[in-house]
């Protein structure tokens, strides 16, 4: 079996793994960890599509690589909004969920410039 | 790199990838996560992808990696409240036969594509020439599909806006992140004193390569992110207040350079996004040059989050 | 090749960006400002477009940078876009008009925050849209979706409360799973047929697992983006939650980004790969929306969530034209009829709810709150609004002339042709249910306040009047079947005819 389809199986199981943690964990943190799983994943299919595609004297075809670059900007985007959203959501109520119920009331709102 | 190499590097891809999902504390998952986003590009290098191997050294393992630590250590204190929405064992079952299912109809899509493999390589290939830069990534993002990179500049610039707009209403306007406390004689402060000269020569060394080897602006505006991340850290410097007019119009000015250049084909070259004969390869530069501090401040930006304090010090 | 006036496509898109940029340069009421000049451009760029494709009856085409398809991206815009893109506008000068009350920054102070946002995110959304309908490219076509959700999150927490953050991070976490697994059925393509364009790979795919991996990819992450049933649990907290002009866009036009290129794909790149059965599938889980999200609605004890939850429902309604088209193709008959009917009910749905949004809006700023149980008063106060949260109903229920009269009139038909009868029971049975959460909301708020109440708050006349400008829209919406030409269909020669076995 040759390189780009050991890779190729390698991101099946990653987005595998990346989608069982999306479901079972309960702290967005994790849920966003596992996206960015389920991410490479697809994005080393992406990787060995184009090393598939070696041709004309360059080691793989350049229209997905370019892709490829775009998406990984596009998914580090996507994280730090989510990562925003979720230290607001503590910030506001202390806790840090994703199920219906309102976690325990808030403490007290953290201090300004907290450390 | 031979086979075992290659067997050798997805065992342990698999393995870490493996404790980022079962790991009990979010931290050690992270960091898990953030030595697999590290090994990972020693995969991009073995598919013979290695401009997007510095993406993903960059982007993917760097930046991604200290937002989600970062959030790991503040989120710490509600650990012990989310573990008790641990589902129960059907749900897990069932989401354990969803994943496998996925996971083996993609193995099977690997295995059933077409060979040979259609490719677009002899045509990028082909044009390249008329594009006047070397690299044909560079050729396929600032040209063939310049559109769509520009539109990823504007995603990043989308995406900030919708993180300032989690700020609390009274600091708006003020400064993102936390207060800066200098330590004179701590190891960030003289880290910050000595990388950022280098690190922006490397950066813009990284740019200016892209046109013709592996590089770009996205790896170049990192490495610039990360210098003026290490100067906000060590305390040299604070993070500038999100009113400032100067910030927007960094923010804004490579995607309104991309755009400008893109009419001004629509006059000389006859279409939106074409460059006239002759002109591609400094066009080009153009853009990315203007480009270059836009992404370094955006990604930087990103990561510290919406304004949380007033401009002034209390 | 390029078609004349193919550069009015490439204005659509870049006008609401350069707008964003521009607004978030000058920051503050200019923004708001900004925001208007672009939107009275960008309706003016939409019907241009609209009286080229009238005139030329062919799609039109720009080729950007000159670089032709596989290489190059193409933008192009057939009758479906068209449609889209005249919708989309008219909400969006509506919406623009009904935000003017509550998103103008307050006096003394140079910039707020949640105005700024407001008004950027508005052109954001409306920039995205207009991408995702002329856009001929998949993986263009992920781009044009993301913009979409970074522009479409931060809207659901706009208020900034803790729930909605809440909101905004489940709807985050559902769209961003969405993208991958479309994004991976976009390179699976790529992988089988070397290229991105819609036009090529219509052309190109075969009927082999890979496609049918990538079709099933590509539809899972949309749905979930659409919020179709059973993938629907984020969208009412996170419509329901948002300020009344966001839950407007949001209802009315986010979700039909990912609507519209489920179409797409289905009508235009797999005509001849998707079967009857999974046509089926989908619209059965259409009708369980439809069914579930009525029932669900009608017992909402408050006004926004109720209409949150008949969005639930309407996107059912959306999902039942393609075993009417897949089964039509199958016999060889034209498939316009049940086309048409789905995109007319995506755009009678569109005005009808973001009609309904803003008069709940200016039934809560009225009463104080939007609880069901004590509407009294709201009819004396704003019957502008009333009366238009009633015609927008009666689009909804499918009373004639509604928009969505005629759009049901043509899916019935369709279904009929076609010996489909159980998806006119379930439409038939739709129909009562929406009627009846209509008719509870309208006889409450009838009702004569308590003696001595007045209203909170006094609301401009403007508001209520785009409220039901809106809401007269959606109401005669059912008289373009008067119109001579069919306009979805103009330039759809890639006849779904060609592909079916």
């Amino acid at each position: 079996m040759n390189a780009p389809t050991l890779f190729g199986l390698c991101a099946a199981v990653l987005v595998g793994l990346g989608l069982y943690g999306l479901i079972v964990h309960p702290q967005p943190l994790r849920k966003v960890l596992s996206f960015n799983l389920i991410g490479s994943g697809v994005f080393l299919v992406c990787a060995v599509i184009a090393r598939r595609g070696a041709a004309a004297g360059v080691g793989g075809d350049p229209v997905p690589q370019a892709l490829l670059i775009t998406a990984i900007v596009v998914a580090f985007a996507a994280s730090a909004l989510a990562v925003a959203l979720m230290l607001r959501q503590c910030d506001e109520t202390g806790s840090n969920s994703l199920s219906s119920d309102p976690g325990p009331a808030p403490a007290k709102p953290p201090a300004d410039g907290e450390a | 790199m031979s086979d075992a190499l290659h067997l050798a590097l997805i065992a342990l891809l698999l393995a870490l990838a493996f404790w980022t999902v079962v790991a009990r504390e979010t931290f050690a998952a992270v960091a898990g996560f953030v030595s697999y986003g590290l090994l990972l590009t020693l995969a991009w290098v073995a598919l013979s992808a290695v401009d997007v191997a510095l993406t993903e050294a960059a982007i993917g393992a760097g930046l991604t990696g200290a937002l989600l630590i970062g959030a790991a250590s503040r989120l710490r204190k509600t650990e012990a409240a989310a573990r008790t929405e641990w589902p129960g064992r059907a749900t897990r079952v069932l989401a354990a036969i969803v994943a496998s299912a996925v996971a083996a109809a993609i193995a099977a899509c690997v295995l059933l594509l077409p060979d040979p493999a259609p490719t677009l390589a002899p045509e990028v290939a082909q044009n390249l020439a008329s594009t006047g830069v070397g690299n044909p990534i560079t050729a396929v993002l600032m040209s063939f599909r310049a559109m769509d990179t520009m539109l990823e500049a504007i995603v990043l610039l989308f995406g900030l806006i919708a993180i300032w707009s989690l700020a609390s209403d009274r600091y708006w306007g003020g400064r993102p992140g936390l207060a800066p406390v200098y330590e004179p004689n701590g190891i960030l402060a003289y880290l910050a004193r000595v990388l950022p000269p280098i690190g922006i020569v490397v950066g813009i060394y990284i740019l200016w390569v892209g046109a013709d080897y592996p590089g770009g602006k996205f790896q170049g505006g990192t490495v610039l992110a990360a210098m003026w991340l290490l100067l906000m850290m060590s305390g040299l410097h604070d993070a500038p207040a999100v009113s400032r007019r100067w910030v927007r119009l960094v923010l804004i000015g490579g995607p309104a350079v991309f755009i400008l250049v893109g009419v001004l084909g629509v006059f000389v070259a006859n279409a939106f996004l074409a460059y006239p004969a002759g002109f591609a390869k400094p066009l080009i530069i153009v853009i990315e040059v203007a480009l270059l501090p836009s992404l370094a401040v955006t990604l930087t930006l990103l990561l510290i989050g919406p304004p949380q304090r007033s401009e002034s010090p209390p | 090749m390029t078609t004349p006036a193919g550069l009015l496509l490439v204005l659509a898109v870049l006008l609401p960006f350069t707008g964003v940029l521009l607004g978030l340069v000058l920051g503050g009421r200019h923004a708001q400002r900004v925001a208007w000049v672009t939107i009275l451009l960008g309706i003016g760029i939409v019907l241009a477009i609209t009286r080229v494709l009238l005139n030329s009856g062919a799609s039109l085409v720009y080729l950007l940078g000159g670089w032709a398809p596989p290489l190059g991206v193409a933008l192009r815009a057939d009758g479906l876009s068209v449609c889209m893109m005249l919708v989309v506008a008219l909400v969006v000068g509506a919406v623009g008009v009904y935000a003017n009350g509550d998103f103008g920054t307050p006096a003394g102070q140079s910039e707020a925050r949640a105005p700024l946002a407001f008004w950027l995110l508005l052109l954001a959304v409306w920039g995205s849209l207009n991408l995702v309908f002329v856009s001929g490219d998949i993986f263009t076509l992920y781009v044009a979706l993301e913009l979409l959700t970074f522009a479409g999150v931060p809207l659901v927490a706009l208020d900034g409360r803790a729930e909605t953050l809440q909101a905004a991070l489940r709807y985050l976490v559902y769209a961003l799973l969405g993208s991958m697994f479309y994004l991976l059925g976009t390179f699976l393509l790529y992988g089988a047929y070397g290229t991105l364009d819609i036009a090529l790979l219509a052309a190109r795919v075969g009927s082999q697992p890979v496609t049918w991996m990538a079709a099933a990819l590509m539809t899972a992450g949309l749905l979930a983006k659409t919020a179709l049933f059973p993938l629907h649990l984020w969208l009412p907290p996170a419509h329901a939650g948002a300020p009344a002009a966001a839950s407007a866009l949001l209802s009315a036009l986010v979700i039909k980004g990912a609507w519209f290129l489920v179409v797409r794909l289905w009508v235009d790149v797999f005509a001849g790969i998707v079967t009857l059965p999974a046509a089926q599938l989908l619209a059965a889980l259409g009708a369980s929306a439809i069914i579930v999200g009525n029932i669900v609605a009608l017992r909402q004890a408050r006004l926004k969530l109720l209409i949150a939850y008949s969005t639930v429902a309407q996107i059912g309604y959306l999902f039942l034209m393609f075993p009417l088209v897949q089964a039509l193709n199958a016999m060889r008959l034209d498939t316009a009829a049940a086309v048409t009917g789905g995109v007319l009910q995506a755009i009678s749905h569109a005005t009808a709810k973001a009609a309904m949004f803003m008069a709940a809006g200016l039934i809560y700023s009225t009463l104080g709150h939007d609880r069901m149980a004590d509407l009294r008063g709201a009819g004396r106060a704003l019957p502008m609004t009333i009366t238009a949260f009633a015609l927008a109903g009666a689009s909804l229920i499918g009373l004639p002339p509604s928009g969505g009269f005629l759009a049901k009139w043509l899916l019935l038909s369709a279904a009929i042709a076609t010996a489909q009868w159980w998806w006119v029971l379930v439409m038939l049975v739709g129909g009562l249910l929406t009627s009846a959460y209509v008719f509870m909301v309208v006889v409450r708020a009838m009702a004569p306040a308590a003696p001595g109440w007045s209203p909170k708050k006094q609301v401009p006349g403007y508001q209520q009047a785009a409220v039901l400008g809106l809401a007269l829209c959606s109401f005669l919406l059912g008289l373009a079947a008067l119109l001579p030409v069919d306009m979805a269909q103009i330039g759809r020669t890639v006849a779904p005819l060609v592909g079916s076995p």
